[in-house]
Parts: structure tokens; C-alpha cells; sequence
């Protein structure tokens, strides 16, 4: 018979265990930064002209060879950069001396497979470091998606403004259905403009259809110009190098900002990976994305990410494409935007490697929603873990780009988002929103809390919309006149800010006050400790101000009462005769503190213990210790004093032991450590067994409730409950107490 | 460096953009979309703008970034029709050589886009060489 272990069957059943994990195949593709078929760096340049690149002659080169060897590489540079050993640009990476100006200069000069072979001398600890000096921005950002499954308008612009709340510095939708673009787009365009001011938004979308949105003034930003990395995929995503550096220039033509998207993973899943690495081919996509002058990329793997994490290495190298790309001088939004594993404890490892060292956009699409209404698929994190992530930028004292918000900050600017798209399909005749559903989407955690709309006459008003020459002038116009003035300011700004084109430079983002931020004006300066951006200041205030912080100074209020009014003391109690049993009870005992930490009144507790002796025929004498707050003195002192030599140490939090003179300081016969566990029926059989052991008899240990998260729950109350009994500790004595009590025995 | 050339533009030369419309920027207003009936020109940006970012990035040492910008510069002034049009004629497989060189010529001709033109040639030549071109009728 085949034998099964438990254990393995519980494994089994761990979220960990539903993904796919994979041996290397290079033939396939499969294969994160080491294919066999990766070729060796090279570069001859003759007269001008790149001749070879990777060890491929010129009349052999493919569409990408040609672009990268005429538009990606800085020829000025490219043979000191490919003179240098591979390692020695790796240390340059790590070594906090030398600038990130100094790199991106060396890196200007190098082919793709050279840019591979640096990575391979990195680990992940060396690659963060790197990605901490290398990113654009001097501080980091994030972005958020936006998206419903219903494509409702009120919830849309209530999610965005929420979001824009949150902190996002960009928030990206996109559609089910491509007609409802236009409206989807001028949602969150309204959502974000009220919930703060200088959010970039996009809509991700057919170029064509893009263009149009932008050309209208709906969106700010692009981000799908997708690129890849073999010849037969690019022309498989029905573009080129060049038909993508047109678009590029056309949408900045219209002010547009422009990042492109790549990722490991996406040539072996098209099918035509050409046996290279997921990374060598990654390198090419970030090299021509620089030559056809994107400011930055998407990368690190983005939907494809499971594919690279079935792999040895894959989280690894997904960091490293993030990390060549801001070699490259090329803002980077970190991926994070598919799910990335069914297991918490993964998807957060995985993030990690973002969020230390912090990239331009940690997530290139936190989920700023729940996941069933992700029009994307999904994020690593989505709105279910908003406290998670900002209590991680809190434990590690690391931006991650949010903020923390109250309920009613959330309630009252998804009212004012919602109320404000209301107003403008009023102004502008779309299908009007109702109250009720303004309402709704106040309230609403997911589209399934919505009441469904008419969805064939949002789509033809949202067609005539786009064809019309309505555009985000009407927008600010109706907004304007019907006084909903912050909105209509700060959309009016976005369009200003087009104008001026300054948000098209590196990373650029716009603070709360439109200052923008960017490459040019705020670049990274990290060099090592002391140097570069640090979490302090306001910021830092505001990343420790979660809404779930409380004051520790009233924390442990309701554990202080009235003192016990049947204890009185009878002054310094001396050594007992045989057949009694001490009670020696802790200095805030009855008095500064009135309650255990399971909120058990203390006279309830003592007249427990006291029974549990009386039933086994002793008697008992409650002493308080003074001279300390520590268990074990206090029930040492306790046996010293007693008849029996057995005394029941109780400090004020209900933390209990039984003591036999003569043991060891931190030896007992029975110790109760789990004060939170502890019931009156526990405290009677506490007494009970102490008596037992003064009697001489035989005595089986008392049960316990184990509550494995207890200490987790409760340390902070510990703390200041020991904390106030140590307040106590006076130069004294151990007092006998006098208990107004009478056994019921 | 002249304050056309200090960026942020929007804090050192606000007073010397201009909107596509010719409008200045400084007349982009709330009062203005009240009470002149804006057009969506005036929140266009023009050649002049992203020539000054292009030399900014090149300055910066993004050189491609520079590039590309001031091949934006060139396309302002391209239709938004006709520029959707020349994005898809350069999609794989969609004109011939001759379609390619001939909408380079366009380019050069009728908007002085001299560097877009480049842009264009180049590719007709890399896709007859790598069979990315629509077969020449």
C-alpha cells in the first residue's frame, strides 16, 4: 500500500501549491537569463555605422539589430563601454561611489547581450541597490487601475477620486467594451481631478482610438505602446520599431506622455522566442524603446509574469529587466499589475524587490479596485489590500507612493466625484446618473453593489460623444458654471499643462500643486547612506498616521478601576505556619489596576484562587509584593513567607505560577503564562493544585487554553500593563492584605 | 541659458508659451473658457514648445527622448486624421516601398518635417529588406 503523509497532504492543499513550476526548455523560450542560444557580446563599428552587434553582421541584422545599432546605442561610448569587463559595470552598479550619471553614460554604449552578461554577475541584494540609484525620479510613485466590470460611470469616478486620495500620482482604465472609451476615460479624468489635483490618467486602448481620447484632451499619458523582442513577435503585435517611434512623436505631437510597455515572457508565449533568454530578449525591447525615444517603459514581465515565475531565477530576472531599463536612462513603471501568485506570502516577496528600493511607479496598476471588476486581470495587490501596503511602507519606512485615509475621507470625495460626473451628463445630455446611484457608488466596494445602467444608450451617447467636438472644454465649462469649481480648475490645469509639455520630460509626475517633478528638475542623487530621497519629514508623519493608529496613553483605560474596596492593608506580613498557602499578588494589584488583561475584575480573581484553596481544606493569606513587578520575584518573595512553602504569584495582568520555596528563581512547579487564556474556572484549579502541592499529594498539572496569537494580539496592552505595575515598586516589604471575602465552600 | 530653455517652462517661462491657437499661456483661464468660447487649440501644445523640451532632454543627455520630440515638434502641424493614417501605412505590410517613400516626400513637402521624413524613409528601406513591406504592385 502507498503510504501518504499528512503533512505533504496539507502542503498540497497550501495556495502555493496550485501554481505550475517548470525545468528550463531554451528551445522553447523557457528560460529566464541564461539560454545557450544567447549570443556572446559584440560590437564593431566601421566609419559611423554599427557592422556587427552580438555577433551578428550587419547583412544578416533583423528589424530590431537595425534599430538598436542606428538609434539605441551612444557610438561616442561604445567602445570604452564594451571594453569593460561585464563585472566591473556590475560593481559600478553596486558601489555607492560611483554616480548614476557615470553608469547611464558606460551603459549608453552597450548591446543587449552585454547588458545580460552584467546582469548575470548580480544578485538580487546587488540589483536592488543598483534600482535604488539607477531610478529616474529622485522619490518614487505609483500608479493605480481603475476599471468595472459595468463600466459605471459614477463608480468609476468615485474609485479614481479615491484613489487620487490614496496618493496615486497616475490612474489607468480601460474597457470591456472599446466603445465605452470616451466615457471610461472622462470618468476617471473627473474622479481623479477631484480627488486630487495633477493626477496624470490614461485609457488604455487601441492606438487609433488612444490618439483620439488624447487629442480631446481625456487623457494624459500612453503607456501601451507595446514592444518585443524578436522580429516575428514585433511584427505579430502588428507594429515596428518604426511604425512605433511614429506614434511616439505623434502623441507627444499632441502632449501626450509616452511609455512603452515590454516584459519578459511575451516572445515564448507568441511563440517565437528564437531559443534566446526571456532577459537577453528583454534587453532588446528596452533598447529599442530608448531609440525611439520613449522617456521611459512598463516593464517586469507585466501580464506574462507567471511564465517567468515557473521558472529558476524568474522573479529575479524580472527585477533585472527593471533594473536594466533604468540603466537605460528610461523611467520605469515596476509591473506588479497581474496577479502574480495565489500565495500572500509570494506576491509579497515578489513585490519586494520593487518596493525597497523603489522604482518611478512601484506598480505599473495597483489594483485600486477589487479584483473581479479588474478590466486588466487583476494587480499583485489590489483595494482589499490597501491597509496591508500602507502598514508595509510604515513597518519599513519606505515610500511606496499612498497614503492612508479615513472612512469619511473616502465616503465624502466619492460623493463629490460621483456628484460631479452626475452634473456633467447632465450639462453635456448623456444618459442621466441618478441619486440613487451617486449613492450607490459612495457606498459601493465593486460594480456588483451598482444598480445596472442602460447600456446601449451609454454606448450611443458615448459614440456621439467621441465623434462629436465636445471635448474637456465643455467639460470645464459645465463644471464651471454650475460651480463645482475645484474639478473644473483642476482639469482645466491638465489641459494647461499640455501646452507647456513639461510632463513629457523622464518620470514626470505633478504634485498636488501641479509642480512637476521629473528626471530634469528632480533627479535620483541616491549614493549611499545619507544621500538621495528618505522617508522623513511630513511624508514620513503621513505614512506613520494610519487610520488605525491609536494613542498608547489611554490604551489600557478600561483596565483601570475604581480600587478593589475589599482589600485593605494589614501591614508587613510575616513568615506563616505549615497548611497555608500565599497569595502574592503583584504592587498594582486591586489598586492601579483593577482588571487582567482579559478584562477579569481582580477581586473576582483572587476570590477564585482563595476557593480553589478552601475546597482542598487550607487556608490562604493574600500578601502584595512591592519591591518588584517581576513574576518570579514576586512569587518567590510569596514562598518565603509561606507556612507550606508554596505560594501562587499573581502579577495585576493575571499572569499567575505556583512557587515552592527553595526552587530555583526561574523554576515553578506550574507556570501560566497565557494571561489572556486564563478563565475564573482556571484560577479556582490554580488554588486548587497549589494547595494540593502544599499538602504533599499528587497533582496533575492544570490544563490550559494555548492561544498561539495572543502575544501578537495583545503585546503593546502587556506592555503598558507591566509598565504600570512597575510604576508601583516601592523599597518595601512584602504588605499582608486583608480580603473582605468568605469562601462559599 | 535662456529662460525658453529653463525647465519647468510653466515656472520660468510661462510668459513666453503659447498655446497651438497662438493663444499665450497665461490667457488659458477659467474667465477665458467662460467667456471666449476656447477651442481645443488652446490647450494644444506647438512646435515651438517641443522644440524647447527636445533641446531640454538633449541637454539633460536624453538624446533620444530629444529626438523624439522634435519630431513631435515637426507633427503638430500634421492633421489629427492624416497622422492616424501615416501611423497605419507604417504598420508591417501595409504600403509598399514606393507608398513609404512617397510619404516621406509628404512629410518633407508639405510640413517641413524633415526629421519624421528621415524617420519614414529609413524604415521603407528596412522593410523591402526584411520583407515587412506590402509587395509593390
Amino acid at each position: 500500500m502507498t503510504q501518504h503523509s499528512r503533512r505533504f497532504k496539507i502542503l498540497q492543499e497550501r495556495d502555493i501549491n496550485r501554481e505550475t513550476f517548470v525545468e528550463p526548455w531554451p528551445e522553447a523560450g523557457l528560460t529566464v537569463t541564461d539560454s545557450p542560444f544567447d549570443p556572446l557580446p559584440s560590437l564593431r563599428v566601421v566609419d559611423g555605422q554599427v557592422v556587427e552587434l552580438d555577433g551578428r553582421q550587419r547583412s544578416d541584422f533583423d528589424i530590431l539589430d537595425l534599430f538598436i545599432a542606428d538609434h539605441a546605442l551612444d557610438l561616442s561610448v561604445a567602445e570604452e563601454a564594451m571594453a569593460l569587463p561585464a563585472l566591473h559595470i556590475a560593481r559600478m552598479l553596486a558601489d555607492i561611489n560611483v554616480p548614476r550619471t557615470e553608469v547611464l553614460r558606460i551603459v549608453g554604449g552597450c548591446t543587449p547581450a552585454k547588458l545580460v552578461e552584467i546582469i548575470r554577475h548580480m544578485n538580487v541584494l546587488e540589483m536592488m541597490v543598483g534600482l535604488a540609484k539607477m531610478r529616474v525620479r529622485r522619490v518614487p510613485a505609483n500608479q493605480a487601475h481603475v476599471t468595472n466590470k459595468r463600466e459605471h460611470p459614477a463608480l468609476l469616478a468615485a474609485d479614481a477620486a479615491e484613489a487620487a486620495l490614496r496618493g496615486f500620482a497616475e490612474i489607468e482604465t480601460t474597457v470591456g467594451v472599446a466603445r465605452f472609451a470616451p466615457f471610461n476615460a472622462l470618468a476617471i479624468l473627473v474622479g481623479s481631478q477631484t480627488g486630487r489635483g495633477g493626477v496624470l490618467t490614461q485609457c488604455s486602448v487601441e492606438e487609433a482610438l488612444g490618439l483620439q481620447l488624447a487629442m480631446k484632451g481625456l487623457t494624459t499619458y500612453a503607456e501601451t505602446l507595446s514592444v518585443y523582442g524578436t522580429e516575428r513577435s514585433f511584427i505579430d503585435g502588428d507594429d515596428t520599431p518604426w511604425s512605433k517611434a511614429f506614434l511616439a512623436a505623434a502623441y507627444a505631437s499632441r502632449g501626450v506622455k509616452v511609455r512603452f510597455t515590454s516584459g519578459t515572457g511575451s516572445e515564448a508565449l507568441m511563440g517565437h522566442s528564437e531559443g534566446r533568454s526571456m532577459l537577453y530578449l528583454e534587453a532588446r525591447c528596452l533598447l529599442v524603446v530608448r531609440g525611439a525615444g520613449s522617456q521611459g517603459v512598463q516593464n517586469g514581465s507585466i501580464s506574462c509574469i507567471a511564465l517567468p515565475e515557473s521558472l529558476p531565477g524568474g522573479v529575479r530576472a524580472v527585477l533585472a529587466e527593471n533594473l536594466l531599463a533604468a540603466m537605460l536612462g528610461l523611467e520605469v513603471a515596476s509591473g506588479n499589475d497581474a496577479l502574480a501568485s495565489h500565495s500572500a506570502i509570494r506576491k509579497t516577496a515578489k513585490l519586494m524587490l520593487q518596493f525597497i528600493p523603489g522604482t518611478d511607479f512601484i506598480f505599473s496598476g495597483y489594483s485600486a479596485i477589487p479584483k473581479a471588476d479588474n478590466l486588466f486581470g487583476g494587480g499583485n495587490f489590489d483595494a482589499e489590500d490597501f491597509d496591508d501596503y500602507n502598514v508595509l511602507q510604515r513597518d519599513m519606512q519606505v515610500d511606496g507612493g499612498t497614503r492612508s485615509i479615513t472612512e469619511d475621507e473616502a465616503l465624502a470625495i466619492r460623493r463629490e466625484a460621483a456628484r460631479t460626473i452626475q452634473v456633467i451628463y447632465e450639462e453635456l445630455g448623456f444618459p442621466s446618473i441618478s441619486d440613487e446611484e451617486v449613492e450607490a457608488a459612495v457606498v459601493a466596494h465593486a460594480s456588483t453593489d451598482m444598480p445596472v445602467r442602460d447600456v446601449v444608450a451609454d454606448l450611443a451617447a458615448a459614440e456621439s460623444f467621441l465623434a462629436s467636438d465636445k471635448t474637456i472644454l465643455t467639460v470645464v465649462e459645465a463644471l464651471s458654471r454650475r460651480g463645482f469649481t475645484k474639478t473644473a480648475r483642476n482639469i482645466l490645469e491638465m489641459g494647461r499643462q499640455r501646452v507647456a509639455g513639461d510632463y513629457l520630460q523622464p518620470a514626470a509626475i505633478f504634485d498636488q500643486q501641479f509642480h512637476v517633478q521629473s528626471g530634469i528638475n528632480a533627479p535620483n542623487d541616491y549614493g549611499g547612506p545619507g544621500t538621495g530621497y528618505r522617508l522623513d519629514g511630513e511624508r514620513w508623519q503621513e505614512v506613520q498616521g494610519l487610520h488605525q493608529v491609536q494613542s498608547p496613553r489611554d490604551f489600557i483605560a478600561d483596565r483601570i478601576g475604581v480600587p478593589v474596596a475589599q482589600l485593605a492593608e494589614l501591614g508587613v506580613a510575616q513568615r506563616g505556619s505549615s497548611g497555608e498557602v500565599i497569595v502574592a499578588v503583584g504592587p498594582a494589584f486591586g489598586t492601579e489596576l483593577t482588571q487582567t488583561i482579559g478584562g477579569l475584575p481582580h477581586e473576582d480573581v483572587l476570590a477564585a484562587i482563595l476557593t480553589g484553596i478552601a475546597r482542598e481544606g487550607l487556608t490562604a493569606r493574600v500578601v502584595k509584593v512591592y519591591h518588584s513587578s517581576d513574576l518570579a520575584a514576586i512569587s518567590h518573595a510569596g514562598s518565603e513567607i509561606s507556612g507550606s512553602g508554596i505560594a501562587v504569584g499573581l502579577q495585576s495582568r493575571g499572569t499567575t505560577i505556583i512557587q515552592r520555596r527553595g526552587l530555583a528563581r526561574l523554576n515553578n512547579l506550574e507556570l501560566f503564562p497565557q494571561s489572556p487564556s486564563l478563565t475564573l474556572e482556571t484560577y479556582e484549579a490554580i488554588g486548587r493544585n497549589a494547595a494540593l502541592y502544599a499538602k504533599g499529594e499528587p497533582t496533575t498539572p492544570v490544563p490550559i487554553r494555548v492561544d498561539n496569537w495572543a502575544r501578537l494580539r495583545l503585546i503593546v496592552k502587556t506592555t503598558l500593563l507591566h509598565r504600570r505595575e512597575t510604576e508601583q515598586i516601592r523599597d518595601q516589604p512584602p504588605t499582608e492584605l486583608y480580603f473582605d471575602w468568605e469562601p462559599d465552600v | 541659458m535662456s529662460d525658453k530653455l529653463r525647465y519647468p517652462l510653466t515656472e520660468h517661462a510661462a510668459d513666453q508659451l503659447h498655446a497651438k491657437s497662438g493663444r499665450p499661456f497665461d490667457a488659458i483661464t477659467e474667465q477665458a473658457v467662460q467667456d471666449e468660447a476656447l477651442s481645443i487649440a488652446d490647450l494644444q501644445i506647438n512646435a515651438e514648445t517641443l522644440r524647447a523640451q527636445a533641446e531640454i532632454a538633449r541637454r539633460a543627455g536624453y538624446s533620444q527622448l530629444g529626438a523624439n520630440l522634435a519630431r513631435a515638434a515637426e507633427l503638430t502641424l500634421v492633421p489629427d486624421r492624416e497622422i492616424l493614417r501615416m501611423y497605419e501605412l507604417l504598420r508591417p505590410g501595409r504600403a509598399s516601398y514606393e507608398a513609404l517613400m512617397e510619404l516621406a516626400s509628404h512629410l518633407e513637402h508639405t510640413y517641413d518635417a524633415h526629421e519624421s521624413a528621415a524617420l519614414v524613409r529609413e524604415a521603407a528601406g528596412v522593410y523591402k529588406m526584411r520583407g515587412v513591406a506590402q509587395a509593390s504592385s
